[in-house]
């Protein structure tokens, strides 16, 4: 690896984080620590990859990260989408998931009674 | 079995004269044309309420409201919305609430107080692609100090941000980074203590989880400025996760070249390997963590020589814990002056807690050095629930010792705690409500370093055991008001002639509670009472039988 190298996967892969070149429209990001996962994170992480499935949406994408911190109210998951800042639910189970996928990432209204934080992308 | 989803049809009476009753029976009719009818349920409903809007229909799960729907309306909503799952937006109506959250940016103080150094990645990239991490600027203070900065000036730069070790006791950490590459020895060794040990912690963890790379950068330029070519990771085999996702980054940066030979084509070599500790707490100090390393017993030894001038197979090693190699990067990438800019006079950066016990907000957090109790526990933790009152808090685990709730304005820092008897220790912060025992909290923490202590020096293995039994016979109603200096003085030597950290704060818990609350010892003794109703006292025995009385008879 040179360092020319370094800064061209950078290059590519921040816009790949950032959801830039029409990829993808809503990027969830499901908190997977062990807390997450005791407190049942791939049961909700399933639960969003059925459900965005189930109706096809090709423009979402499920992806995973380590704990928010937030233990009392894992699992959680974040919702990217371009333009908008970050919702970060909490105390998610698979039920919910699939709410979220139907009224938030599918018609933009927020499951506010899950929603833990809301911040800048 | 239930249906997939639920379209709900207003069926009152303001939209039945809206033609509500036609729009029903057409979308019946365009359901069965698509094969849908065992999908999708038809509910009739009483009034929504909306009647201007009407005729309306709720869609269920999605939640999806529509207004004004005409019958020329349905085939659109049956094809877009029910069989490709893409509600019209046209027709639907979106409720202010939900959008006024989202612009208003919630922020709850749990997020808003913290600042995330350390856990800046943690549960924002995915820690098994490595690219994510690049795409944040990962690596690049690897390649900062490859290309641009000698040795010298990466242990300069260190020294200068103030860092001091995460683990606990605090030693400055660009110090021992000098002391390491000064010490003469042509094999040197870099290690990351990953033994989190302390009950309720679990800091280490969720980095190594969710930020693997970000440890190994920190390793890497660590041997680069010490002059090593080996690192070992030491993590317990209790954290399979965490053991698995730093496999997996291992893996990627020596894919990508970032561990191997010649690191950014120059002469700097280095890799690392994991070594698996099977749990025991003393393995987290380092000399029984390098003698585990080694395949031998995991067991301290007499310090010095230190690590650093004799460590791994008697070559100079670093050990530094997770998170204190998780905040190099930062401090390479943005210098130490912005690095000593945040936190005390004497302690800088962010730690990370472990927030658990009798608080609403349960978790990890990163802080300021030099928050307050108050702000950790009230602000952040969101207070002590079902409306208790907060007694104190027990900081750094089993060697730490519990700070009352009289003392909640204390800033955080290393100087500060030690002053009232506990330490920063690795970041386990337990909340204790008016329900606790002081007497009980002490004891069970003597029963985990009594367990756990690795037997090889006498104050520990007998002082320890000692110390515990008399506080097993406070607890039960047996104790003696001499007990109380007994606890004093045993404590004190103990924590004076024990060989290694474990037992020269493992008395801690006993000595800070004595300190605070040495009445709810007095009337564990002499009224028989717990305050917070924990201890079962045991009824009065007759008066204890001599042995010489009881072979009266039989000799």
């Amino acid at each position: 690896m040179k360092l020319e190298d370094l800064r061209k996967i950078r290059e590519k892969a921040e816009k790949e984080l950032k959801l830039r070149e029409g990829k993808a429209r809503v990027k969830i990001v499901v908190g997977m620590g062990t807390s997450g996962i005791a407190a049942g994170a791939r049961e909700v992480l399933k639960a969003f990859i059925d459900e965005i499935e189930k109706r096809n949406l090709q423009d979402v994408i499920v992806t995973q990260s380590g704990e928010k911190g937030l233990s009392s109210h894992e699992p959680v998951a974040e919702v990217w989408e371009e333009g908008k800042p970050i919702v970060v639910y909490g105390n998610l189970t698979p039920e919910i998931a699939r709410r979220i996928v139907a009224e938030h990432i599918v018609n933009g209204n927020p499951v506010t009674e899950y929603v833990i934080e809301v911040k800048e992308a | 079995m239930p249906k997939r989803l639920d379209i709900l049809v207003c069926s009152g009476a303001a939209c039945i004269s809206n033609d509500s009753t036609t729009i029903k029976n057409r979308l019946q009719a365009v359901l069965k044309e698509h094969n849908l009818e065992d999908e999708v349920a038809i509910v009739e409903t009483g009034c929504m309420g909306p009647c201007e809007l009407g005729p309306v229909m709720l869609v269920y799960p999605d939640g999806v409201f529509y207004i004004r729907v005409k019958e020329s309306d349905v085939e659109e909503i049956v094809k877009e919305h029910i069989i490709r799952g893409r509600p019209v937006k046209r027709l639907q109506w979106t409720t202010p609430e939900a959008r006024r959250i989202v612009e208003e940016k919630k922020q709850i103080p749990f997020f808003e107080k913290q600042l995330k150094i350390v856990l800046s990645n943690c549960g924002k990239i995915d820690p098994e692609n490595i690219e994510e991490y690049i795409a944040v600027g990962g690596y690049e203070a690897l390649a900062k100090v490859l290309t641009e900065m000698t040795p010298e000036q990466v242990i300069e730069e260190m020294i200068n941000s103030g860092l001091r070790g995460r683990g606990g006791a605090g030693f400055p950490t660009g110090l021992k980074w000098k002391v390491t590459r000064e010490s003469p020895g042509d094999e040197k060794f870099v290690v990351c203590n990953g033994d989190e040990g302390d009950p309720g912690a679990f800091m280490d963890r969720a980095i190594l989880e969710g930020d693997p790379h970000s440890v190994i950068e920190g390793m890497a330029i660590a041997a680069y400025a010490i002059g090593a070519k080996q690192g070992y990771v030491y993590v317990r085999a209790e954290y399979p996760l965490a053991i698995k996702r730093l496999e997996k980054a291992i893996q990627q940066a020596r894919k990508y070249g970032l561990l191997g030979n010649n690191i950014f084509e120059t002469s700097f070599s280095f890799d690392i390997e994991i070594r698996i500790g099977a749990g025991a707490f003393v393995c987290g100090e380092e000399t029984a963590l390098i003698a585990s390393i080694e395949g031998k017993r995991g067991q301290p030894r007499p310090k010095p020589p230190f690590p650093a001038q004799k460590g791994l197979w008697g070559k100079p090693t670093l050990i530094n814990n997770v998170e204190t190699f998780a905040n190099v990067r930062h401090i390479i990438l943005n210098g130490s002056k912005w690095f000593a800019s945040i936190g005390t006079e004497t302690s800088k950066g962010t730690k990370v807690f472990a927030l658990s016990g009798k608080v609403n907000n349960t978790g990890l957090v990163e802080v300021p050095m030099g928050i307050t109790i108050k702000e950790l526990v009230f602000d952040i933790g969101g207070g002590i629930p079902d409306n208790k009152k907060f007694k104190a808090v027990q900081i750094g685990g089993p060697s730490g010792g519990c700070v009352p709730a009289d003392y909640a304005d204390t800033p955080i820092d290393y100087e500060s705690l030690r002053k009232l008897g506990t330490i920063m220790g690795s970041g386990g912060v337990i909340v204790l409500d008016e329900d606790t025992c002081m007497v009980n909290l002490a004891k069970f923490f003597l029963d985990f370093t009594v367990e756990e202590s690795c037997g090889q020096c006498v104050p520990c293995r007998i002082g320890l055991k000692h110390l515990y039994d008399i506080l097993d016979r406070i607890t039960k109603g047996r104790g003696k008001m001499e007990d109380i200096e007994t606890l004093e003085k045993l404590g004190e030597e103990i924590k004076r002639t024990s060989l290694c950290g474990l037992g020269q704060s493992a008395p801690n818990p006993v000595l800070s509670t004595l300190r605070y609350f040495r009445e709810e010892y007095i009337e564990h003794i002499k009224d028989k009472k717990c305050r917070a109703g924990v201890c079962q006292f045991e009824e009065a025995k007759e008066e204890e039988v001599s042995l010489e009385e009881k072979l009266k008879g039989i000799v």
